[in-house]
């Protein structure tokens, strides 16, 4: 099982559809590694709703980059950051463009839903709103 | 041939104050490297590595330093655990001042 | 100078909420070790040799007299009494506890200052030319754009994972003083047909595989500067390698990819940031750049100065070799050396921080910079005042003449406390320095810069001394490898190998014969060091080094004539 954390907290996965990777396709969501190339992104099928990006490790910051372009690149569908993000990570992954983490139960565990939260204020104190406008 | 076993003291840097702390046989930490138990056997030093590095509320970075067997218990045979047990030698500050 | 407003000073007290709450989750097991290094290196602390160490930004170099004095209380209260100015203008406190770190950051913030970035894998503390604001050949102030840098840097979401730390420095003169060839990116202000704008390099670094940074962009204009860099760390952020930290940084990057694949790469990149940039970060450097105002300089005769000049040859030597020449009338740059003979290069004590806190406050309009070299800088000092200036420095053995000489040395902390180091440093610098003060003729020797490095890493820039000197570990026993001919300024060049290394008993005498052979080789006493190096090359260097070598060498040329 796994938890999904948003800005209100804790909860459970409502997107029921299915994955398929970027070669393969055929299915409304997208399961993307961290070693993506930004060219291949420009291979996303049209109509895809959810693009899950994978954090094998806290210290792989790639996905962060990877969900910025698809956000500049015009994606407007669902985006989940999925694997071993730490809460300190998550103003980051929502400053990036994600809207969502999901997390294994037993990191939830160990970093229950009010460290999250704590960080739940991801929009303020942002330079980068600062100074981009 | 395998290389010959060196005896080995296990080490780290306490979690709170960063300092650097010894193994001792009642399985406490250390201050004192003459006061660290000196591991002379291979599988035990491993068992007893994994044990301590398992101790992550109390300590840091723990791993087996080459020591040898001194007159007063275990003598570093690097002059890097020379310093960690010692301190900076442009300052009289660190264990040196303990 | 830059002041914060409100949005910064709440910036860095709801950093340093999240970093208390992150020190205690990892005493409480929230964080494992591996999560929680990361965060704690982001927030300037590691864990050295013999404890933690705190490393505190100094932005740009630049600090006002009441932030030195709380550097001060900080080093009384949390630490032992003195700190170390590093070749990256932070401070660095070798002796805090894990929980009161915390507090530490508080007391930073007090002042206006934070340890944010100066470690992990993140853009790191932005340098600059520490004579900036200050120096005659400046075509701009380097550091309003590197307060811009700072802040769009800080806490960057998407570059706070990268595959490794990133260093950026600018210098606003052509004479480089912030050794931008030797950085991740490198900025020069340049102008234009009467434009300001950046030329960029890329790709520079010292380390395992020195590199001098090389040209991504000619002029980079204001406006496309930030999103410019963005597209560059972007660009790295996912390229860089990650499956070897000896190939991560971007100087392997551009190696393997080539400049040119490099720059396509960054101006299709550019195109895509460029528009999520409003512009309004312009009308922030020009509130920036009028916080950075010079200074009311005094109109005054110098007759104080003259006199002192002419009638104390302390204060003449002092003031030959450490003033820098000032763009205002009548003014002066003051060096103060943190490298009196036989002392840590880099090390002040909480007093001698007081000290160089009350001179810039009372005669150098509350201005200090901490300069790579290790140095404090008073950059506007009148020269009328100078005298009283020396003489306070002399009752606190800040007074050493020997700015640019070979005592003054760069040397990182090595392995008296460094956990990566392989060798000592500071006792090399200490028994260098000693032994030609002894001599007495550093003054005669003339420009020399040596550097120290107590481990590849090469935080002690050794690459780029005119004579670099780096401290191994040679199957148990520190040895020392000896380079000539490197250079830090804008003609950076990277040092040249003499040979094999020297022991510790034998360093010293190893840079007194390196030393002994440019005094024979110079065509003048006006040719430094490093232009008769030019000149005459390694050859005559090694062969007065190693004598047996070039003994041998010779029998065999005789023999098979």
């Amino acid at each position: 099982m796994s938890v999904i954390v948003t800005d209100e907290g804790f909860g459970q996965d409502d997107w029921n559809g299915t994955y398929a990777s970027l070669e393969d396709g055929g299915a409304p969501g997208i399961d993307l590694p961290s070693d993506t190339d930004p060219a291949a992104l420009a291979a996303l099928p049209e109509g895809t709703s959810m693009v899950r990006i994978a954090f094998p490790s806290s210290a792989d910051g790639r996905g962060f980059t990877l969900a910025r372009l698809l956000r500049m690149r015009g994606y407007r569908g669902r985006l989940r950051a999925q694997g071993h993000l730490i809460a300190d990570q998550y103003a980051m992954a929502r400053r990036c463009g994600f809207d969502e983490v999901e997390i294994d139960d037993a990191l939830a565990e160990r970093q229950p839903e009010d460290q999250w939260l704590f960080r739940a204020n991801w929009q303020a104190h942002d330079y980068q709103a600062r100074v981009r406008g | 041939m395998p290389r010959k076993f060196t005896p080995k003291v296990i080490t780290g840097n306490a979690l709170l104050e960063g300092d650097v702390v010894y193994l001792a046989a009642d399985d406490s930490w250390t201050r004192e490297l003459s006061q660290a138990e000196l591991i002379t056997d291979e599988a035990d030093a491993q068992v007893r590595l994994i044990d301590a590095q398992a101790r992550v509320g109390e300590v840091t970075g723990v791993y087996l330093a080459d020591m040898a067997e001194g007159e007063t218990g275990p003598e570093p045979t690097h002059f890097r655990e020379d310093f960690r047990r010692t301190g900076p030698s442009n300052y009289f500050l660190g264990k040196q001042a303990s | 100078m830059y002041r914060y407003d409100d949005f910064d000073a709440a910036f860095v007290a709801e950093r340093n909420r999240q970093f208390r709450a992150q020190v205690e989750r990892r005493i409480d097991g929230s964080l494992t070790e591996e999560e929680f290094k990361p965060l704690r290196l982001m927030n300037g602390l590691y864990l050295q040799l013999h404890a933690y160490m705190l490393r505190v930004a100094i932005p740009y170099g630049t600090l006002r007299s009441a932030q030195m004095t709380q550097l001060a209380y900080i080093a009384d209260k949390w630490d032992k009494g003195y700190g170390h100015f590093t070749t990256r203008q932070n401070i660095q406190y070798n002796w805090p506890k894990l929980r009161d770190i915390p507090d530490m950051l508080d007391a930073l913030a007090e002042v206006e200052m934070h340890a944010i970035q100066t470690s992990g894998n993140t853009i790191r503390n932005v340098t600059a030319d520490h004579f900036a604001g200050a120096a005659e050949d400046e075509v701009a102030d380097p550091r309003p754009v590197a307060e811009l840098i700072r802040q769009w840097s800080t806490d960057h979401p998407e570059f706070q994972f990268m595959p490794r730390k990133f260093k950026i420095a600018v210098t606003g003169s052509p004479n480089d003083r912030a050794v931008t060839a030797a950085h991740d990116i490198g900025i020069r202000i340049v102008e234009r047909d009467g434009e300001i704008g950046y030329q960029v390099l890329v790709g520079g670094g010292l380390g395992r595989t020195p590199m001098i940074g090389k040209v991504i962009s000619d002029f980079v204009s204001g406006d496309d500067l930030l999103p410019y860099l963005e597209a560059i760390v972007s660009v790295w952020n996912v390229l860089g390698r990650r499956d070897n930290k000896f190939k991560s940084r971007i100087k392997i990057t551009v190696h393997e990819h080539g400049i040119d694949a490099i720059r396509d790469l960054v101006e299709e990149r550019f195109a895509e940031v460029k528009p999520l940039f409003s512009g309004v970060d312009q009308e922030m450097l020009a509130a920036i750049t009028a916080q950075f105002a010079a200074p009311e300089f005094r109109q005054a005769p110098t007759d104080a100065y003259d006199a002192a000049y002419e009638s104390d040859p302390t204060f003449r030597a002092w003031a030959d070799t450490n003033l820098f020449a000032h763009r205002a009338d009548g003014y002066a740059i003051a060096q103060i050396s943190l490298k009196a003979h036989g002392e840590t290069p880099g090390d002040a004590t909480s007093e001698q921080m007081r000290v160089m806190a009350d001179l810039a406050e009372r005669f150098g309009h509350d201005e200090l910079r901490i300069s790579h070299e290790q140095n404090v800088v008073l950059p506007h000092v009148h020269k009328s005042d100078l005298p009283e200036v020396h003489k306070i420095l002399k009752a606190h053995r800040l007074a050493t003449a020997n700015i640019g000489l070979v005592s003054d040395i760069i040397a990182c902390p090595g392995m008296d406390y460094c956990a990566l180091a392989t060798a000592r440093s500071i006792p090399i610098a200490q028994q260098i320095a000693t032994r030609f003060d002894e001599l007495k003729i550093e003054h005669e020797i003339g420009d020399l810069k040596i550097k120290i490095s107590g481990c590849i890493n090469a935080c002690g820039h050794h690459h780029v001394g005119h004579i670099g000197i780096l401290g191994l570990d040679r199957a148990g026993v520190e040895n020392y490898q000896v380079t000539l001919g490197g250079d830090h300024t804008e003609t950076a060049s990277l040092g040249e190998r003499t040979g094999p290394g020297f022991s510790a008993d034998e360093i010293v005498g190893a840079v007194e014969t390196i030393v002994e052979t440019y005094m024979s080789e110079r065509e003048s006493a006006e040719e430094t060091f490093i232009q008769t190096y030019r000149r005459v090359g390694m050859a005559p260097f090694k062969a007065a080094l190693y004598p047996e070598k070039a003994k041998a060498d010779a029998e065999a040329r005789a023999n098979a004539a």
